[in-house]
């Protein structure tokens, strides 16, 4: 049963057509990934996904919910979690303090609960700490727990991104090209990590990647979008022999 | 500082903050006193500034709106004083929804123009209305009474804003370390990673508006009985500043900073009086030479809360093996 699906997709910024009448859907418990050159509109259509562009045209729907026209928070409480292209961290927060936050539309507590320190409040607290705890031991970065977000390594950083976004316990978790920047051991780790993701926590994943390797390896299947349009979906193998697939990555073959 | 220091001076500052009154002629009690008021002011200004990140210019518009309260309702309807406190902070918030509802969605700059107009408009409006007594204000406004008991000298009003700030100091710091206080942290280091972890940017901005803008009026109530004659001329764009100076003196987000400043932007004019007209210059002075060499503010909202989380968790050490 697809629980993301994306139906006629269109995004145009003044006369250009960033996102063309795209289409797909991803089935639970799978990896699905997005590919296609620079520019082709990968972003776009995560950033559609998740609230942050509204889409010209086209539908978008979440298990049972539609999702567009929504604000990014509602999507996120909907169950939709997402990391950004270029990191974008709390900096000056300590690492708990930066995965606590996936946890605040998990959480009710208000303003009276704050102040007058109630039992509820308290064990929701308690509630919201160990929960981002387990989601730092998951993705392996605990050594940093206490650390400002900006003091951690790089690779450090890329995990903890993820870490914040499990923490929201979402149905889907959306990366946008988790891998870039990363050496070859980091890698070897993130692919273990989101394969864990997907069979030890049950959560779909759907990612943007440049890196074909990665992508080859750990996708269930494949959408390849050239100029905002779908040119080739299916398995991996299938889909990276496809000459369409080869062209508009090496560019056509002159005869 | 470890956390037993910070805990110690806490109550020795406590202390002498109860025994002044006895030690201290009427001059300085007064001057203690309004220090207070900013101690109050400033960390209501330091929610919407420092945890939220919203710059706001027109603070002082909440602290008229607190005292024009008090003042027209227990000169004209003869209202108990204490009965204007929930009165002014509805207002408050009501304002503070008006003004933020439209402008919060937009970036912090624009906010801080639409808060210095806010801050113009109440003020002028206060010149200019005849129930708010225009340019003369409202004067003869009755003291408070607690249980036949009437608040009349310097020492009762210290005292009321003594336990006053005591108790916003406590909310505040309290609120700043929830799950409230935290998603207002987020929203100031990156908008648009807190609203992708499900934080509604636009409500909880609102919520720190308000929260700032009930404390403020608070304080303006208190003010109307305590100098018992309210003026326009008390609620300037300058009194704004003066408040945001205690707040990025002391430092942002920092409770224990924020008091710090809210009592030097009083005290150190006051300490200056012997230098004359020299007086604000000097003070000027000092402030940029603070600006240059310590701009995170006396005491930093950062080393505030290391003192204080080493306290409340002595097992901090296990989660870092080295």
């Amino acid at each position: 049963m697809a629980i993301l699906s994306v139906q006629n997709l269109t995004l145009r910024f003044g006369g250009v057509v960033a996102v063309s009448n795209l289409s797909f859907a991803v089935e639970a418990g799978t990896i699905a990934s997005v590919i296609g050159p620079n520019g082709a509109g990968k972003t776009s259509v995560f950033n559609m996904i998740t609230g942050f562009y509204q889409p010209s045209e086209g539908r978008i729907r979440l298990g049972d919910d539609d999702l567009v026209g929504r604000k990014p928070s509602e999507i996120t409480r909907l169950g939709l979690a997402r990391t950004f292209q270029n990191l974008r961290l709390f900096p000056n927060l300590s690492v708990l303090d930066n995965v606590k936050s996936g946890m605040h539309s998990r959480t009710r507590q208000g303003v009276w609960g704050a102040i007058f320190r109630t039992g509820r409040q308290r064990q929701e607290e308690r509630l919201i700490t160990e929960t981002a705890e387990a989601c730092i031991r998951f993705v392996g970065i605990e050594e940093y727990a206490g650390r400002a977000a900006k003091a951690l390594p790089y690779g450090a950083q890329r995990k903890l991104e993820i870490a914040r976004a499990l923490a929201t316990q979402p149905k889907v978790l959306l990366l946008d090209e988790p891998a870039a920047g990363l050496n070859y051991e980091e890698k070897e780790q993130l692919i273990r990590l989101i394969g864990e993701i997907r069979d030890s926590l049950g959560i779909t994943v759907l990612i943007i990647e440049h890196d074909m390797g990665l992508i080859k390896r750990i996708s269930d299947k494949v959408t390849v979008l050239d100029y905002g349009r779908k040119i080739a979906e299916g398995k991996p193998d299938e889909v990276l022999r496809d000459p369409r697939v080869i062209e508009a990555y090496l560019g056509r073959e002159e005869a | 500082m470890g956390p037993k220091t910070t805990k110690l001076l806490r109550l020795l500052l406590l202390a002498a903050a109860i025994l002044l009154p006895f030690v201290s002629n009427n001059y300085w009690l007064d001057v203690a006193t309004l220090a207070l008021f900013y101690v109050v002011l400033g960390q209501g200004l330091n929610i919407v500034v420092g945890f939220a990140g919203l710059l706001d210019l027109g603070y002082a518009a909440f602290f008229a709106v607190g005292a024009y309260t008090t003042g027209i309702l227990m000169t004209v309807y003869g209202w108990s004083f204490w009965l204007t406190l929930p009165v002014a902070a509805l207002l408050a918030a009501g304002f503070g929804v008006v003004i933020g509802a439209p402008t919060l969605r937009l970036r912090s700059d624009y906010l801080a123009i639409v808060t210095l107009g806010f801050g113009e408009i109440i003020r002028i409006l206060a010149i200019n209305l005849s129930i708010t007594g225009s340019a003369s204000g409202i004067y003869g406004i009755p003291r408070p009474a607690i249980g036949g008991y009437p608040f009349s000298s310097q020492k009762d009003f210290y005292f009321l804003m003594l336990i006053i700030a005591c108790l916003v100091i406590a909310a505040v710091s309290r609120l700043g370390r929830s799950r409230i206080g935290r998603a207002w942290a987020y929203i100031r280091e990156d908008e648009d990673a807190a609203e992708a972890m499900g934080i509604d940017r636009v409500r909880m901005k609102l919520l720190a508006y308000s929260i700032g803008a009930i404390i403020g009026s608070l304080a303006g109530c208190v003010f109307a009985v305590k100098m018992s004659a309210i003026a326009p001329l008390s609620f300037s764009f300058m009194q704004s500043i003066m408040i945001l100076l205690a707040v990025v003196l002391g430092g942002l987000g920092s409770i224990s900073g924020v008091a710090l400043g809210a009592v030097l932007v009083i005290a150190l004019p006051e300490m200056l009086r012997s230098a004359e007209e020299w007086r604000y210059l000097i003070f000027g002075a000092a402030l940029i030479l603070m600006m240059i060499y310590r701009p995170q503010g006396l005491w930093p909202a950062g080393q505030e809360q290391a003192a204080d989380e080493r306290e409340a968790a002595g097992d901090g050490a296990k989660s870092v093996p080295m």
